[in-house]
């Protein structure tokens, strides 16, 4: 019977080919725009690190007192976004989590051995031992380094497989060295291409987004011993004392925290812990912390640019407005063929047959709609890159899914722009329709 | 012409006519909304920053192996660096004038601070944005001094980045001043940076200069600038350079060149190429704005398009079902005139209770954005544009339908069907 009312659809929309042309064109368009926009919505709101972001928490500590809060443009009054040298450091000490880290952003410069080619400009971070197994950054060669090392300041190093390319034309380095701001370090493992977007461990100093990959991990406390100072955001309420070691003394923050918890027992204990660590260490107000989720700390920093959430909205008000011209077209459409449907059910069909034939005509110009669609939103997904701000463009991409999801949305909205006209189809009465003719 | 037959045909097809004001009130309410955002993404595009941005570029790098800047033997020696790459790119042909500096508007790197007009405040009067430069700042950025004077030589120091900033004499933006003293002449005052204690003397006021960054954190004073005649000294450094008149090119390609060949151990930012134009520099601050604005006017353009040709198909759909009745109409003394006439009032009949519709969609939309996202009030003018736009939207859509209408012969009504 399908194949029959395929036949009648495909017949009908032959018939008509200005109109059935606009209707394809009109879903094409409204379906494509949504997509693409969909495209770079999902791009930016998806969770790096899905199996394990429940687990990951970003403590808070207010360590500025109520007299910071006047100018506190957050409206939960909460604590600053990052931690400062002293809490931060206290945090790791006490090490009431099953896995942490402190971290902070550096941007040294890495010079080759050899002495043809010119020093490198990398992006990287600080961390702690931990760092490696909470995030689960894959590895290529090697692993992260021990807790040991971390107590000694070892001059140990992780590089990213750019740098590793860039400085050893790749392959396995561990055990060699690599000279980071005339200083030597010991290559303990190389990762494998990790780029993970939003960057969720460091939001603060990169916004969230980053278009390099990492490039090179350094132990917390050797960075500090060596003077490698912070690249990212400083944010004080005080000025601080001159040089690094000023701002290690200060209460500036600069420092990103994140601690694994693997159950809400464990984060209320932790919650429990932290409310204690800033009485006792703030005892001057009361204790004002916050203990996040990863998903709640994303959402809290904005990482989704709202730019991004308001062009979706649009794009779908787009696709709801070509879904109504779907639907008046086709109630023109289909009312035209009345007598038509007078005869067939005049002829026995029932109700449902009309509403079968009808959707099948719908559903057709669904997927009409929809093919088009997919060379258009592969148009757009490609040319966002044009408009769009390079971190966010770079990550839209048009996969399997996004193929799929297009061609769905495209049949689901031609058939429910098609209900209401099937409905008004299949209330033509036949005895009137063959009487006036 | 009397409206009540067209009322009466108007009631004979309801769901279509519903559909159709359905449509123009969303579009109405979409477009309005969109051509806010591009009206507003362009204005701010379009703010001058004070700032001589022709021929003006900006050096980015970082000396490897730099000492710490954290003690005074340190400090000058990372001073004495960039004093060499200083006078190296002044000696180059095609530059005019060359200063050290910590960011340009922009240009995406921001020092911000507090600043008041009494000592030892802890509630500031104002943000400020820190420029931070040396000899020939003015006149490398080319901003307009309205009064007082230039930084003379010997006002210009150095410090440690990480030192506390205290200088004795500061140029400030007009907007900082009207901010800081509201009722009085700002020149020659006194102002406190950082809730500091030793007082800064305003020198001089420039008509405007923006901040260096353009996110929303900075809008509430994006304006409050400040010159401080400070040299930072850090392991990085940044040079504003102006080339002379058309010899940009040559002098962006002639500084890194020459910077390299003075003292390779340095890595150049901006992609690995050291300078870049104030024009980029420019177009990267706004290009999330520039690529809201083209989507917003994409998303219009499609969406006129498409409402435009729906209500050409359902008005043709109408014209081939009325055919008879039009004949019979025009048998009986209805001129050309008076079918096209018929379809364009209907229309706008139609349009119009779709456009009353969209105004309150369209009002709502932007109280809903504002709420979630921050948005401006959408300003009535906005909306009258809208209304009017999709009212002549739909007259153009519906004259080819209806000027088919107004073709059809009188002889049609003596037809049967």
């Amino acid at each position: 019977m399908f194949a029959y009312y395929l036949d009648l659809g495909l017949r009908s929309l032959k018939r008509s080919p200005g109109l059935t042309a606009l209707m394809v064109l009109t879903l094409a368009f409204g379906v494509a725009a949504s997509m693409t926009a969909w495209s770079v919505f999902r791009a930016v709101s998806g969770d790096p690190i899905p199996w394990k972001s429940s687990q990951l928490y970003v403590p808070q500590i207010d360590m500025w007192g109520p007299q910071a809060q006047d100018s506190n443009p957050d409206s939960d009054k909460g604590p600053p976004d990052a931690l400062d040298y002293n809490d931060a450091v206290a945090l790791m000490r006490d090490h009431r989590a099953k896995l942490q880290s402190a971290i902070y952003q550096i941007g040294p410069a890495v010079v080759p051995a050899d002495a043809a080619r010119h020093p490198i400009n990398t992006d990287g971070h600080a961390v702690f031992s931990e760092f490696f197994p909470m995030v689960d950054a894959p590895f290529q060669y090697g692993s992260g380094w021990t807790a040991a090392d971390d107590e000694h300041r070892a001059p140990v190093a992780v590089i990213g497989s750019k740098l590793n390319a860039k400085v050893f034309d790749g392959g396995n380095s561990v055990g060699k060295t690599i000279n980071v701001d005339g200083r030597d370090y010991r290559v303990v493992g190389v990762l494998d291409d990790w780029n993970p977007q939003p960057r969720f461990f460091d939001v603060v100093n990169t916004g969230g987004f980053a278009s390099e990959g990492e490039g090179l991990f350094l132990p917390f406390n050797t960075a500090i011993a060596a003077g490698i100072s912070n690249n990212g955001n400083t944010n004080c309420n005080a000025v601080p004392d001159a040089g690094f070691e000023g701002l290690q003394r200060s209460s500036c923050v600069w420092i990103a925290y994140m601690a694994q918890l693997d159950d809400t027992a464990a984060a209320t204990a932790y919650r429990n812990y932290l409310e204690g660590f800033a009485r006792t260490r703030y005892p001057d107000w009361a204790p004002n912390v916050r203990l996040r989720s990863l998903p709640e700390w994303l959402d809290h920093e904005h990482v989704v640019p709202s730019d991004t959430k308001v062009s979706l909205l649009i794009a779908l008000g787009l696709l709801l407005v070509c879904l109504v011209n779907t639907a008046g077209l086709l109630l023109a459409k289909f009312l035209r063929r009345s007598p038509e449907i007078g005869v067939r059910r005049a002829l026995g069909a029932p109700r449902a047959a009309i509403y079968a034939q009808f959707l099948t005509e719908g559903a057709t110009i669904g997927v009409a709609g929809g093919v088009l669609g997919l060379v258009l939103t592969g148009v757009g997904v490609a040319s966002v890159g044009l408009v769009l701000p390079r971190d966010i463009a770079n990550l839209a991409r048009l996969d399997v899914s996004l193929l799929f999801t297009t061609l769905i949305v495209a049949v689901l909205a031609a058939v429910l722009a098609a209900l209401y006209p099937t409905f008004r189809a299949a209330r033509v009465q036949p005895a009137w329709q063959l009487k006036s003719n | 012409m009397t409206l009540h037959p067209m009322l009466a045909a108007l009631r004979r097809h309801k769901a279509g006519v519903v559909l159709i004001a359905l449509q123009i009130a969303l579009t109405l309410a979409i477009v309005c909304n969109a051509i806010f955002i591009i009206g507003s993404r362009i204005e701010r595009i379009q703010r001058p920053s004070g700032l001589d941005e022709q021929n003006l570029f900006m050096v980015s790098q970082q000396f490897v192996g730099a000492p710490t800047g954290d003690d005074e033997a340190t400090t000058d020696k990372l001073d004495s660096l960039q004093l060499a790459d200083l006078s190296t790119l002044r000696n180059l042909p095609d530059v005019q004038s060359a200063t050290p500096i910590n960011s340009l508007p922009l240009a995406n790197s921001t020092w911000s601070g507090g600043a008041s007009i009494k000592p030892d405040e802890k509630n500031e009067a104002a943000r400020v944005v820190y420029f931070f430069g040396g000899k020939d700042l003015l006149k490398t950025l080319g901003v307009r001094l309205v009064s007082g004077r230039d930084f003379t030589d010997a006002e210009i120091g150095h410090r440690a980045f990480r030192a506390a900033n205290k200088p004795t004499v500061a140029i400030i933006s007009q907007a900082l001043a009207d901010k800081l003293y509201p009722a009085h002449d700002a020149l020659g005052k006194a102002i406190y940076f950082d809730g500091g204690t030793s007082p800064t003397t305003i020198i001089g006021i420039v008509e405007r200069l923006q901040a260096s960054t353009v996110d929303s954190w900075a809008n509430a004073f994006a304006w409050n600038t400040a010159l401080i005649p400070t040299r930072l000294d850090a392991g990085y450094a940044r040079y504003a350079v102006r080339a002379k008149p058309g010899r940009m090119d040559e002098a962006m390609k002639a500084a890194t060149a020459a910077l390299y060949k003075a003292n390779p151990m340095r890595v150049f930012f901006f992609d690995g190429k050291g300078a870049r134009g104030f024009d980029e520099i420019r177009a990267n601050a706004y290009r999330a704005d520039r690529g809201m604005a083209i989507l917003m006017s994409m998303i219009c353009l499609i969406l006129l398009a498409v409402t435009g040709a729906g209500i050409v198909g359902l008005t043709s759909f109408w014209v081939g079902q009325r055919h008879k009745q039009i004949g019979v109409r025009r048998a009986l003394g209805a001129r050309k005139r008076d079918i096209l006439r018929y379809f364009q009032t209907e229309n706008l009949m139609i349009a119009g209770g779709g456009a009353l519709a969209g105004i309150a969609l369209a009002v709502g939309l932007n109280l809903w954005l504002m709420h979630r996202f921050e948005m401006d009030r959408i300003p009535v003018w906005y909306v009258l544009l809208g209304v009017g736009v999709v009212l002549l939207l739909g007259q153009l859509a519906v004259f080819a339908p209806a000027h088919r209408a107004s073709n059809v012969p009188p002889v049609v009504a003596t037809r049967s069907v």
